[in-house]
């Protein structure tokens, strides 16, 4: 039977579905019988998915102005570069 | 650091306008009303995406310029395989992580501090508690999503920038390992470091306090 520690340093693997069959077994087998690695394993999951909600907002308005200094700004950096 | 949310549907597609074939041809043919057409449709966009990988707005702001002039100076290399805003984004995040990589003169916090620890035999120290389920409103979820980005704000780069990589900007471990220069390997374990840092740092503010 795999450890707590075991089944947090590999997590990425098995959520992944990159282990072998027989390890997928074991750690399927230590979420059966540890509340511990279950919330582990909830709360992983779902610090990847608020790390991409963090960035977009589905309620945010969608920008349409770009500040004009900023595309002048833009243009003039290109034109120095080509001379 | 403040950062600002990007739109979800900001992300889909090409912007309303002159499609990408006809700007692309415009800008070979060295149309400046085409150059000026690219930078309003994208640059706010971009802006946003450098802001994910830099503290500072003003560095954000210069590599965005930088990226700018560097994608029209190498316009050749683009053919149309994607779309323009896929190819600057592209060029934004290389030219962001390029930026952190330069200021990078302090030795990095270590991460060790923020991964979980076990006792004898393998045990937890501590036991995971759940956490809350979602935010109830609007104003709850931007005070989640805040202090999700300053919880990634605290981690190491070299971990954040994986994080950024894989799990906000959704390159896949082989566009990571490229971009960053190091094996896929080495993105997947900093990935996973990165994620059990990140979850340490928010597990006191998302716990759930009823049981």
């Amino acid at each position: 039977m795999i450890t707590c520690r075991e089944f947090v340093e590999f997590v990425w693997a098995y959520l992944a579905d990159e282990l072998p069959r027989e390890q997928k077994f074991e750690f399927d087998a230590h979420l059966a019988v540890c509340p511990h690695c279950v919330v582990y394993l909830d709360t992983y999951k779902k610090t990847a998915s608020l790390g991409r909600e963090a960035f977009f907002d589905p309620e945010a308005p969608i920008p349409v102005d770009v500040p004009d200094e900023l595309v002048e700004a833009i243009l003039a950096a290109k034109e120095r570069d080509e001379e | 650091m403040m950062h600002d949310s990007e739109p979800a549907t900001f992300d889909a597609g090409e912007a309303p306008g002159a499609p990408d074939a006809e700007l692309a041809a415009r800008i070979r043919a060295g149309d400046r009303g085409a150059y000026e057409e690219v930078v309003k449709r994208y640059a706010t966009r971009m802006i946003a995406v450098a802001r994910r990988f830099l503290r500072e707005r003003e560095d954000a702001r210069d590599v965005v310029q930088e990226a700018f002039v560097s994608a029209f100076k190498n316009f050749h290399t683009y053919h149309g395989e994607s779309r323009i805003s896929t190819w600057l984004h592209r060029i934004v995040v290389n030219a962001a992580l390029m930026k952190i990589r330069s200021r990078s003169r302090r030795p990095e916090e270590p991460i060790e501090p923020l991964l979980p620890k076990f006792g004898e035999g393998g045990s937890p120290a501590e036991a995971a508690l759940p956490w809350e389920e979602g935010a109830h409103d609007a104003f709850e979820r931007e005070e989640r999503r805040e202090i999700v980005r300053r919880c990634i704000d605290r981690l190491p780069d070299s971990y954040r920038t994986v994080l950024l990589l894989r799990d906000i900007e959704e390159l896949d471990t082989c566009e990571a390992a490229e971009l960053l220069g190091i094996t896929e390997n080495a993105v997947k374990i900093r990935l996973h470091r990165a994620r059990q840092a990140l979850r340490t740092l928010l597990d006191p503010h998302l716990r759930r306090i009823t049981p």
